[in-house]
């Protein structure tokens, strides 16, 4: 049976010969051609004057917002593509392996290879889940805690589009130049000058640097969100969940991101300067590189699954119809998270001889995390038992999580043992164990939030049916592309491998692996024609409530869509679930006092920044001297003038208030 | 949406209460910041503590460096942080002359460090020890320089507020952005005593 769907999959690829796809620039030039085409035809069909409207409402209304709510809504949309990107480049990798060895052949090469898995890895991290996380982080924080934006709105949009400049850069090295050939972390001294002499690692240094700088001014913004801009009565221990999770991976942010910053600058002084701070030579040390990489990279993961986390568990208690089970030890297993993932990264080199005592405390470290997330799941199915259960999507995909989270969790504390990692360092069983719980966890997390909170913000809600479809595909394709690679793993594949002997016996469960990477791709096509569904039934699961789901949180309590100040009055919080509360209060509510409010202003600033950092990263890459400085100086200026800036808000009187919401409540959108 | 386009005055009492939140959140954040810039020098000095016995036969610490240049140098950077004190409370007190002079005390004395600095680099470069010559050299550039570079920056934001309070006078605004300012000048200031005491004086009692 194995063998027929590898020649099933095998056919399927066997018209497309990638080696002879032309050279990247004539993409280039092709790309550039379709955007004039459409241009083109845009200003035949619908005329200059649409096309400036257009522009100038999309300008106006989305790039220069400082609303968190439409800045979430781009990171997610460029999140988004990014992760169709990383899939596009899971499926080569996937169909390689699969095919190296029939008689269809190699489909790249191996420096094609190399490059793929690269950006594979490093899009999915930097571009798709901090993008998703963000996103989701923009659209929820500042509504869960009842305030009308983050504690510094501008800041917000500068590390949106710093977050942006640096998914341009990483995508430009598709047309000029290469990628780097490095793996994801882009070890020394392979990424040094000597072994990589291209501007490959120079396109993933300043991708990873401005895109970095961006997700740390975003830490500390919603750092400071979350202590300074709670809704009166919402002492810490009242917050949402989610919120409390989001407290926990700005602080991972705020430790974890300098570490990246200073390795990656140091990495580019090697390269830029001659430096030897990890060369083989004058004294440079390869293996502080590794140390230092992680120390900023387990956090990392912490970042990213943590928020996925405070989404289940919002979602758990509101379709189980019963308060989260356990909130003070949801808050600890949170805090012991946040604290243990500093105290592991060694386990992800334990072969480096670092010593039989080294590498047995950080083991013990690694199993010791288990103990706190155990908690949490146990926390979720206490949560259920007995509770009221809606099986929804979001729930599909929690019970996807829970299966496929735990088991990966599983073979975590198997690598976490020294002697086991021996055995399995750096092989497919690892690559196997990481996706476990990047796309058991963080994935399925992000997922389930964004079904979750989609009619908040889109006025309906998404169609059941399909989201349940697509979380099907995801958890069964999940399974089939990577229970093989834990067996191949075993088997003694290293990771990063394009061929192999075809005597080993191989062939086979790559074939599997390969259909399970196709059976995830019809899950994305299932979302995204979930999307278009939804869209053209909105007037059948309209949401006029703004509680589609009996929520509990603050965010539900205003309309959906929100109006762009979120609460006319602020709200206040005296218990956990404080709108659930509300809700089944028996006292009338009074009427609302409305009260001048201070809302922020637009503003281009943000925009202007992270063109001039792109501008200074694509210079700094090719080396263009005159160009880095064009780019410093501009982004320099333009801080200045907006720091500079005394009037940065205006008022909504207290009558507009009134006005705006009658407005509101009459009917329709604002 | 309506925004945008209304010019609304705010009422006094949404002006004080507005002022009194946004100083508090907007310090609060710049503190968290600065912690974040803490854990950028944290990473520096670990390189150096690996790297700084990896001279590749050229000189150590202790062999490189003029203590009582240093000395000089710090007594410069200690004493600005004094004089930027003196400035603050003077801008408390509405005191702006008052206030121009510390600060111009204060930059030129930033000015001294800076200078001093580059000297020293300059003079180390010419000895044939550049960043390039050995990972020792690498980390003492890129930890000492990484400090200098916040100094300019710092001298920098100087020079804007000093020309802002001279045009606008000492503003609510201006009071926000001049104690930011100043932490961030404090904690340069600390920053350093660990570079003095963990670059020059243990690289000095190490020989």
């Amino acid at each position: 049976m194995f063998s027929t769907l590898t020649t099933l999959f095998a056919n399927a690829a066997a018209e497309v010969r990638f080696e002879l796809l032309p050279p990247p620039y004539v993409i280039g030039i092709v790309g550039a051609l379709a955007g004039l085409l459409v241009f083109a035809a845009l200003l035949k069909f619908k005329g200059w004057s649409w096309i400036t409207k257009t522009a100038t409402y999309i300008w106006k209304e989305w790039l220069t917002s400082l609303d968190p709510k439409k800045i979430g809504v781009m990171y997610i949309i460029v999140a988004g593509l990014m992760g169709l990107r990383g899939v596009a480049d899971a499926l080569l990798l996937r169909t390689q392996q699969a095919l190296t060895n029939t008689d269809i052949g190699n489909v790249m090469t191996s420096d094609q290879f190399q490059q793929v898995f690269t950006a594979h890895g490093t899009i999915m991290i930097f571009f798709m889940a901090m993008g998703l996380m963000f996103g989701i982080m923009n659209l929820v924080l500042p509504m869960q805690l009842g305030a009308r934006d983050v504690a510094f709105p501008f800041m917000n949009s500068a590390s949106f589009w710093l977050f942006t400049a640096g998914m341009i850069l990483i995508n430009l090295s598709l047309v000029f130049g290469e990628f780097a050939a490095t793996g994801w972390l882009a070890y020394p001294p392979l990424s040094g000058i000597a072994y990589s002499p291209g501007v490959g690692v120079d396109y993933w240094i300043w991708t990873l640097q401005i895109a970095g700088i961006g997700s740390l001014l975003s830490g500390v913004n919603f750092f400071a969100t979350i202590i300074k801009m709670r809704a009166p009565g919402m002492r810490l221990m009242k917050m949402p969940i989610f919120a409390w999770s989001s407290l926990c991976t700005t602080v991972l942010i705020m430790f974890a991101f300098p570490i990246l910053t200073v390795t990656l600058a140091l990495l580019s002084f090697d390269r830029l300067f001659g430096m030897h701070f990890f060369t083989s030579d004058f004294g440079g040390n390869p293996m502080m590189y590794v140390n230092l990489i992680w120390a900023w990279g387990h956090p990392e993961v912490y970042i990213l699954v943590l928020p996925a986390f405070g989404i289940f568990s919002e979602i758990v208690p509101v379709f189980s119809r019963k308060r989260l089970f356990g909130y003070t030890s949801m808050v600890a297993a949170l805090i012991a998270i946040m604290f243990l993932s500093f105290i592991v990264w060694l386990h992800h080199f334990f072969t480096m001889g670092a010593g039989a005592n080294v590498n047995s405390f950080f083991g013990i470290m690694t199993m010791a995390i288990a103990i706190p997330t155990g908690v949490k799941v146990f926390n979720w199915l206490f949560t259920m038992y007995r509770g009221r259960i809606r099986f929804t999507a979001p729930m599909w995909w929690f019970l996807g999580f829970v299966l496929t989270f735990t088991l990966g969790g599983a073979t975590g504390v198997m690598l976490a043992v020294p002697a086991i990692d021996f055995q399995v360092h750096n092989s497919l069983f690892l690559v196997a164990h990481f996706h476990n719980v990047i796309i058991g966890g963080v994935v399925f997390g992000f997922m389930a939030g964004l079904t979750y909170w989609f009619p908040k913000f889109a006025g309906f809600k998404l169609n059941e049916t399909l989201g349940k479809i697509a979380a099907s595909c995801w958890i069964v394709g999940f399974m089939v592309a990577f229970i093989p690679l834990y067996i191949l793993g075993l088997m003694g594949a290293t990771r990063r491998l394009d061929h192999y002997d075809p005597s080993l016996g191989w062939q086979w469960l790559f074939g599997v692996a390969g259909v399970g990477v196709l059976i995830i791709a019809a899950g994305i096509a299932m979302q995204l024609i979930q999307l278009v569904v939804s869209f053209i039934q909105r007037q059948k699961n309209i949401d006029l409530t703004g509680d589609p789901w009996d929520g509990r949180t603050l965010e539900w309590s205003t309309t959906s869509p929100p109006p762009h100040y979120n609460y006319a009055v602020t709200p206040t919080a005296d218990h956990i679930d404080p709108f659930w509360y509300a809700k089944h209060d028996k006292k009338k509510a009074e009427a609302p006092k409305y009260v001048d409010i201070l809302m922020p202003k637009n503003t281009g600033a943000g925009v202007f920044i992270g063109g001039f950092a792109l501008v200074f990263g694509m210079a700094i890459v090719w080396k263009i001297w005159p160009l880095v400085f064009v780019g410093l100086f501009g982004a320099i200026v333009t801080i200045i003038i907006r720091a500079t800036h005394d009037d940065p808000e205006y008022v909504i009187t207290a009558k507009e208030l009134q006005q705006m919401e009658a407005a509101h409540a009459k009917g329709g959108a604002a | 949406m309506s925004h945008a386009t209304t010019n609304h005055k705010m009422s006094a009492e949404l002006e004080a209460h507005h002022h009194a939140f946004n100083d508090d959140k907007t310090q609060f954040g710049f503190w968290a910041y600065l912690m974040t810039d803490l854990v950028l020098f944290a990473t520096l000095f670990a390189t150096y503590a690996v790297l700084h016995n990896n001279t590749w036969g050229g000189p150590t610490a202790g062999e490189l460096f003029s203590m009582p240049y240093v000395l000089v140098e710090t007594m410069a950077l200690l004493t600005s942080s004094f004089t930027v004190g003196m400035a603050m409370l003077a801008i408390f007190r509405f005191k702006q002359t008052q206030a121009l002079i510390w600060f111009v005390i204060t930059f030129l004395l930033g000015a001294v460090f800076l200078g001093m600095e580059l000297y020293e680099f300059n003079h180390l470069v010419h000895e044939g020890l550049a960043w390039h010559a050995s990972a020792f050299m690498s980390s003492f550039f890129t930890l000492v320089g990484t400090h200098g570079l916040h100094i300019t920056v710092g001298l920098l934001w100087m020079g804007i507020m000093m020309f802002r309070i001279v045009k606008q006078g000492i503003t609510h605004n201006n009071v926000r952005r001049l104690t930011l300012l100043s932490l961030f000048w404090h904690f340069l200031d600390i920053v350093w005593i660990f570079i003095f005491t963990f670059v020059y004086l243990m690289g000095a009692a190490a020989v």
